[in-house]
């Protein structure tokens, strides 16, 4: 089990939430700043590279983002990161809902 | 637009096709409402759908609807509240005259039930027709067809509303066209104004997940906490004629409807916000205002859209063979390095002994099973499962499978235990596209 010492690092899940949706092999993680204030910190912090650099093994395809900056929201578009969609994956969480969680787990200090 | 139109209130009765039934009841008695919609089909359950047809040509149809329309229909016409649902999936027909049968076993004499057929296309789509979003053909995907659906619109439920219809069951209906539908009939909105469609789009996607826009799928402890989550109440719509709506709940629900709920649903399975492609319309989410109206009542507007697309999309079901999903469980000191010992084991005797080489994935539930190969953790777990999944074109190699893991209990590493294995036939879904001129929805009203 994890050490108690360990430093506790701030992560995304700290400033934002986050919900995933799968469309044949494509996820999109739509992510929200609880606070305007924090949008800019959001923006900075979770670029598409980012994403993409983070998880090397589960998405194969390009990463796409869409700013909906009145309701300080992101939306990223995981292509290829389903092995296959819903009804190919052989994973437990075929529709990839676990995305959302994945991404709130990102360290907001890199 | 006439002013003087009354709001119109819709409500949704589930968002998937196993969700709750107990507060569609209580939202139907108590709600108000002119229209609610059973939402109950996915990518994954048409082609289940798909799968228990072919078992049986009499089912096909969503596994709740007896239950559901047996506690639903008596509600629904006392209240005056009509009901639309694509609970037909693969088979509408089936579907409707099902509730037919129940309607009249309940004495619910002249209950009219619009079954809505058309969307299954297998018969006009070419073989050699190309997948949307992936390389290949229908043709070289190697795998025969169990069924094809096209999305049908708004287009195809406003006739069944048009003839009075108490209940209108149809199977790949999209999904917010269910909303759309009752919306433009009611407020007389010509379809093909994209602004008024739009809006109407709006409602019906953050509707049609059911409890997902109110505080359903969105608890986090200590940061997004919903209050009496285990009575949480399905979504009610307060709509104006130009489309802008409060979407609430009924009071003393659990559960809650904040600018918080709302922004999560808004992008819901949504890519390009301002390009939210539906059988109705390219609705335009962009815009969209969000602003709190007091407790569980939030305002939305601002949403638009440009023409409907020329091709519907279609998906497609393909037999897939079997899929088997076996596992074994550790505990204690080294359980994970005895999963991962456990594992190597199967994997081995898999493809050496037996020459196995279908579609297999192995999982350390505990340890890694959702990351998957992300590799986040470097060892010590206490508590782990192997999780063995394979899918296979003979039910036969998904047996030797389970044989293999169950196995593990007399051949693998100390201490495992907890057998269980399932199989199942696998339904594969791929998409294309289909002209909609080509599509051509049947309507057939049956009276009970």
């Amino acid at each position: 089990m994890s050490s108690v010492l360990r430093n506790t690092p701030r992560l995304v899940r700290d400033i934002a939430h986050a919900r995933a949706g799968d469309k044949g092999n494509t996820s999109n993680v739509s992510v929200w700043a609880y606070d305007a204030a924090d949008y800019d910190l959001l923006k900075r912090v979770l670029t598409p590279e980012r994403i993409k650099r983070a998880f090397p093994a589960l998405i194969r395809g390009p990463v796409e983002c869409y700013d909906i900056e009145h309701l300080h929201g992101l939306n990223f578009v995981l292509h290829d990161a389903l092995e296959g969609g819903v009804n190919s994956s052989l994973n437990l969480d075929s529709h990839g809902k676990s995305w959302s969680y994945l991404i709130l787990g990102l360290e907001l200090d890199e | 637009m006439n002013a003087s139109v009354r709001t119109f209130r819709i409500g949704t009765g589930a968002g998937f096709s196993a969700d709750r039934l107990d507060p569609a009841v209580d939202l139907v008695e108590h709600g108000n409402l002119d229209a609610i919609v059973f939402e109950c089909l996915g990518e994954r359950t048409i082609a289940f759908a798909h799968r228990d047809r072919m078992a049986n040509p009499r089912l096909g149809y969503n596994a709740h609807l007896s239950r559901r329309m047996q506690a639903l229909l008596p509600i629904c016409r006392a209240a005056g509240t009509v009901l639309i649902t694509n609970m037909g999936a693969a088979n509408p027909r089936a579907a409707a005259e099902r509730t037919i049968e129940i309607a009249c076993d309940l004495g619910l004499k002249g209950l009219k039930v619009a079954c809505v057929e058309g969307d299954d296309v297998s018969g006009l789509v070419p073989p050699d027709a190309p997948f949307m979003d992936e390389q290949g053909t229908l043709s070289a995907v190697g795998m025969p067809v169990v069924g094809m659906n096209a999305y049908l619109g708004a287009d195809a439920i406003i006739p069944a509303l048009e003839q009075k219809a108490d209940v209108v069951i149809g199977g790949r209906f999209s999904d917010p066209s269910m909303f759309v539908a009752p919306l433009a009939h009611h407020f007389a909105w010509d379809l093909m104004d994209p602004a008024r469609v739009g809006a109407g789009t709006l409602v019906g996607h953050l509707l049609e997940c059911g409890m997902q826009v109110t505080g359903g799928y969105f608890a986090d402890p200590d940061m997004k906490d919903v209050p009496d989550l285990a009575r949480c109440g399905y979504p009610i719509a307060e709509v104006d004629a130009d489309g802008s709506a409060v979407i609430t709940k009924l009071p003393g629900t659990g559960g809650c409807v904040t600018p918080a709920t709302v922004r999560e649903q808004l992008l819901y399975e949504v890519h390009d916000p301002s390009r939210y492609l539906t059988p109705d319309v390219t609705a335009d989410f962009s815009r969209v205002t969000i602003a709190s109206e007091g407790r569980d009542r939030v305002k939305v507007a601002g949403a638009g859209g440009t023409a409907r697309p020329d091709m519907l999309k279609v998906t497609v079901g393909l037999d897939g063979g079997f899929q088997g999903e076996a596992g074994v469980s550790y505990a204690g000191p080294a359980a994970q390095e005895r999963g991962q010992l456990a594992a190597e084991v199967v994997r081995e005797r898999l493809a050496e002994v037996h020459g196995l080489a279908s579609d297999l994935r192995i999982d350390l539930i505990g340890v890694s099973s959702l990351f998957a190969t992300a590799g986040l953790w470097a060892g010590g777990a206490q508590d782990v499962r192997l999780h063995v999944t394979m899918r296979a074109r003979s039910r036969e190699a998904v047996e030797t499978m389970l044989w293999e893991v169950e196995s593990l209990l007399c051949c693998g590493p100390a201490g495992g235990g907890g057998f269980r294995g399932t199989i199942v036939p696998s339904v594969v879904t791929k998409s294309l596209l289909i002209a909609r001129q080509r599509v051509k929805p049947k309507l057939e009203i049956m009276v009970a």
